[in-house]
């Protein structure tokens, strides 16, 4: 089937195979492998990025269902060469250990910061239910979002 | 040495990259004609393969080549680096043949033009099983009438394996009280957010054989795989890329490894491997498995005279590289931070047709130390004595070390009442002792959980390690000044590309952007062993140590006979060699460096170049140690746990980055919250996985997991020149205990003296609908 989408404003137009997911789309026909696979079952959220600006898994996703679509994946955030302030806040505040979670925590914190711009401890555990992480225990990840919405604001 | 850097809070130079999705993991590297395979593996835990028909999946489109156990018999076994004495060792085939031993257990590789066409083609390949008997549960595996899982030994017993220390039977008749209890140490997945996966590409010009692969081990993987290949080890080269967490389960060489090589060079065609997340649960090692009894002699005063540990080791179909050897740690621990002359274990290592367990962050310490810490509690319970007073009795004092333990180690340093006595003020433990008395009136249900934990970490002296313990590494000032740091250790989210460029960086007085450190391609970097048993920052740290003493040594001699002085004349600080009695005479680092390269006015017989390499042999391990308090609130009518309060207090000895120890314990502590509270590998009785996905097995989430209050006392190591003692497993082995405990003592108006792990809500629930005492 020919597709055409948007990713981080760049247009790929491709002929996929009706089952191909989005997640498989965007690491190898758009060759942007900063999303990540971790589970394929929509549990670990490692693939997790913004489609017309809302946060969904990319792995249980069919490439089709984003045609004419918006997408943003963690390598469209950053500007100028300038990590986005979330990306800051990750790194200053030790919120990433062996990193492979990390773009989809970062994308998943886009859309909750989008939503609630000034969310509590508990508004950002909530916020992050979809997203797993092995290394960190969370504390940093959750320091880290607070710090992103305080420099956003 | 000037404290720039080490000791503070520096962001990680790993970072950005990582946060904004550039870093390359195994999947992200694309190489032309690249082809993917794919496994059928096992559905059986234990069946006789009739038959397999791949003809259907031959002739698909893309497909290149379908392998089978028969095309693989060239390739040697998958290797156990283990050596117990008598230990039964079971041919482990990269591909099954004749017979299956676990649900997940290979049997077919397809090669295929596509992932998606090696989906297709691996479905359409057919086996024909007759199905066997599983051995599932470990005592099952031990009776005498149980099935085999390998047909060539008599019995399902692997080994057996004791150590003894003291006068453990003394002990117990000298005992006021003898206390038993079965413990539980339930198999747990490592789950590393990233599964494993390998490219094999053969360059048959080269002769050249490059593996990537997500591994903790790239060296001592180079030297199995060449083993099982039969290749020269130096027309090997492993890399492992940004590797996604590994927690242990990438300690290990697993047959995917050798095999991919074996078809690449057959195919002569790089082809690729990613794990889906379901073989990581069914095929990928698992951790703890044990089930055991212990048993405690004490005095009345709370004093342990002597523990007794007899367990059964569920160590699964194969044994992997270190599987045999990880119950052995927890016999070396076994008396915890403890004064307790006499001790016994008796391990029983059996077959049961599961997935191999092997090393899982901790490793055979976090049982021990949860079966000592839970045993305190129990010995509290008994004389009605508060858990710290008998931790108190019993704690090795700070005048003791390095205190010779019953288990036969040497205790390097420690002051383990100050922890202690941290924890017990920042969580203000009389106040919540008080509160707790106050609720159970209220029918609320309180409890707060001590441990007292120490740890052995830096493995370590190579004697006591099956593939050397030393680490390595190679430091070299290149001719513009730039440092470059090779380490044989294998960083995936440690952080040593930063702590090791802290340790430099002061050490050389120079900026720590100067500093490069490289790591996991045995193509760049020497023979190295590895990451692992918290020895990376300890013994690989000390490595980089080594090696520069050896440059800063060699640049004395240059820097004199540039200077015109002698040898003795010369200091160093802040990056200068100048000399004593008059510092405005002196050269940069950079300048030497420079001229140890262009080497036109070298010292006589003065090797040309600033490079060293250093291998560092540990001569103990270290033993990190601290409190963790933990208090719970356990709702009566839904059995919940809510963690009202965490404090971990830990010592690490010298700490070089604060900011990565707080992480390691951040992590550590919450992977114990999932053993104690959520996770449980759960096979049914026919041997399948029941939690084969996230879907089913619990991994804690954002939610689940408490604010932690973190703090610290640090004591330095005296086992090496920066005292570092080394933190990646604290958090799992201090805090399981800490967890539990609180939990049970949440319990004890209903007469619970012991609950096994995971305490699910329903296990909890049921055990509060008896009427309270």
């Amino acid at each position: 089937m020919e597709i055409t989408l948007t990713i981080n404003d760049r247009t790929f137009k491709a002929d996929v195979e009706p089952r191909l997911l989005l997640v498989h789309f965007i690491r190898e026909n758009a060759c942007l492998t900063g999303t990540h696979i971790g589970c394929e079952t929509t549990t670990c959220g490692a693939c997790t990025i913004l489609l017309d600006g809302k946060a969904v898994k990319s792995c249980t996703l069919l490439a089709v269902q984003a045609r004419g679509k918006r997408l943003t994946t963690v390598e469209g955030l950053m500007k100028n060469g300038r990590l986005h302030p979330i990306q800051e806040a990750f790194w200053e505040e030790h919120g990433l250990q062996c990193g492979y979670c990390t773009p989809g925590m970062i994308m998943a914190a886009y859309h909750l910061l989008q939503e609630n711009p000034n969310p509590s401890d508990e508004q950002i555990r909530r916020g992050l239910e979809g997203n797993l992480c092995r290394c960190t225990g969370y504390q940093n990840i959750v320091k880290a979002i607070q710090s992103a919405a305080a420099k956003l604001a | 040495m000037a404290q720039k850097y080490l000791g503070q809070a520096i962001k990680r130079t790993e970072d950005p990259k990582l946060v904004s999705g550039l870093g390359h993991f195994v999947d992200d590297i694309k190489l032309p004609d690249l082809h993917n395979v794919c496994f059928v593996r096992s559905i059986h835990a234990h069946a006789r393969i009739r038959g397999v028909d791949t003809s259907l999946a031959a002739a698909l489109p893309g497909v290149v080549k379908v392998f089978t156990g028969e095309d693989c018999r060239g390739i040697g076994s998958i290797p156990c680096a283990s050596s117990l004495q008598g230990l039964k060792v079971p041919h482990h085939p990269v591909l099954a043949r004749n017979k299956v031993r676990y649900v997940g257990e290979p049997i077919v590789a397809v090669v295929a033009d596509s992932l998606y066409r090696a989906r297709d083609a691996a479905e359409a390949v057919s086996v024909d099983y007759e199905p066997l008997p599983a051995v599932v549960d470990p005592e099952q595996a031990a009776a005498p009438n149980s099935t085999f899982v390998h047909e060539e030994f008599s019995d399902n017993v692997a080994y057996v394996w004791s150590l003894v220390g003291g006068d453990v039977d003394q002990a117990f008749k000298d005992a006021d009280r003898v206390i038993k209890q079965r413990m539980i140490h339930q198999r747990l997945v490592p789950a590393a957010m990233e599964p494993r996966g390998v490219i094999a590409r053969f360059l048959p010009g080269e002769k050249e054989l490059t593996l990537w692969s997500s591994t903790q081990i790239p060296h001592l993987m180079r030297t199995q795989v060449a083993i099982m290949l039969g290749l020269f080890e130096n027309r090997v080269r492993v890399i492992a890329p940004e590797v996604g967490g590994g927690f242990g389960s990438k300690l290990n060489v697993y047959g995917e490894e050798a095999l991919l090589g074996f078809i690449s060079m057959q195919l002569q065609k790089p082809v690729k491997w990613i794990e889906t997340r379901r073989e990581n649960f069914t095929a990928t090692i698992q951790g703890r498995g044990q089930v055991g009894d212990v048993e405690i002699a004490v005095k009345s005063d709370g004093r342990v005279l002597g523990i007794r540990y007899t367990v059964l080791a569920d160590l699964g179909a194969y044994l992997q590289l270190l599987t045999p050897a990880i119950p052995t740690l927890t016999g070396l621990m076994l008396t915890g931070a403890y004064r307790i002359p006499n001790v016994r274990m008796d391990v029983t290592g059996v077959f049961t047709n599961k997935v191999a367990t092997d090393a899982y962050r901790g490793a055979g310490r976090p049982e021990a130390t949860y079966i000592i810490e839970r045993a305190m509690d129990l010995a509290a319970l008994e004389f009605d004595l508060d858990p710290v007073d008998v931790r108190r009795v019993n704690l090795v004092s700070k005048r003791e070390f390095p205190y010779a333990t019953a288990t036969g180690l040497s205790y390097d340093s420690g002051n383990y009442e100050a922890p202690l006595k941290k924890a017990l003020k920042i969580s203000q433990y009389p106040r919540w002792r008080r509160h707790q008395v106050k609720e159970r009136k209220k029918g609320r249900y309180v409890g707060v959980g001590v441990s007292t934990y120490v740890e052995i970490c830096a493995l370590g002296p190579s004697p006591a390690m099956p593939a050397g313990g030393w680490e390595s590494a190679t430091v070299r000032i290149e001719p513009t000044g730039k440092i470059t740091i090779l380490t044989g250790v294998s960083p995936h989210g440690q952080g040593q590309e930063t702590s090791f460029a802290q340790i430099a960086a002061d050490m050389l007085g120079v900026a720590l952007e100067d500093v490069l450190v490289l790591h996991g391609d045995t193509g760049v970097v020497q023979y190295g062993i590895g990451t692992f048993g918290s020895r990376a920052t300890a013994v690989g740290g000390t490595a980089v140590y080594g090696a520069i003493q050896k440059i800063l040594k060699k640049g004395m001699l240059l820097a004199a006979h540039l200077l015109g002085v002698s040898r003795r004349e010369v200091q160093f600080r802040d990056g200068k060699f100048f000399l004593k009695n008059d510092p405005t005479k002196s050269i940069s680092l950079q300048d030497l460096a420079l001229a140890s390269y262009t080497a036109r006015k070298l010292p006589p017989d003065f090797e040309p170049g600033l490079a060293a390499i250093y291998f560092y042999e540990p001569t103990n391990f270290t033993f990190p140690f601290g409190t963790h308090v933990c208090v719970v609130e356990v709702a009566r009518e839904t059995g919940t746990i809510k963690i009202l309060q965490y404090v971990a207090v830990d010592d690490c000895g010298t700490i070089v980055n604060p900011l990565l120890v707080e992480g390691q314990i951040h992590g550590g502590v919450v992977q114990a919250l999932g053993q104690a509270f959520m996770e449980e590998a759960v096979y049914d009785e026919i041997g399948q996985l029941i939690t084969g996905e996230f879907t089913d097995y619990a991994i804690p989430r954002a939610g689940d997991v408490p604010w932690m209050q973190l703090d610290r006392t640090e004591t330095p190591s005296p086992v090496n020149p920066l005292g570092i003692k080394g933190v990646g497993e604290a958090g799992t082995i201090g805090a399981t205990p800490a967890l539990v405990n609180a939990v049970v003592d949440a319990l004890r108006p209903f007469g619970v003296r012991h609950v096994d792990m995971p305490l699910r809500p329903e296990k909890i629930w049921k055990l509060m609908q008896k009427e309270t005492s």
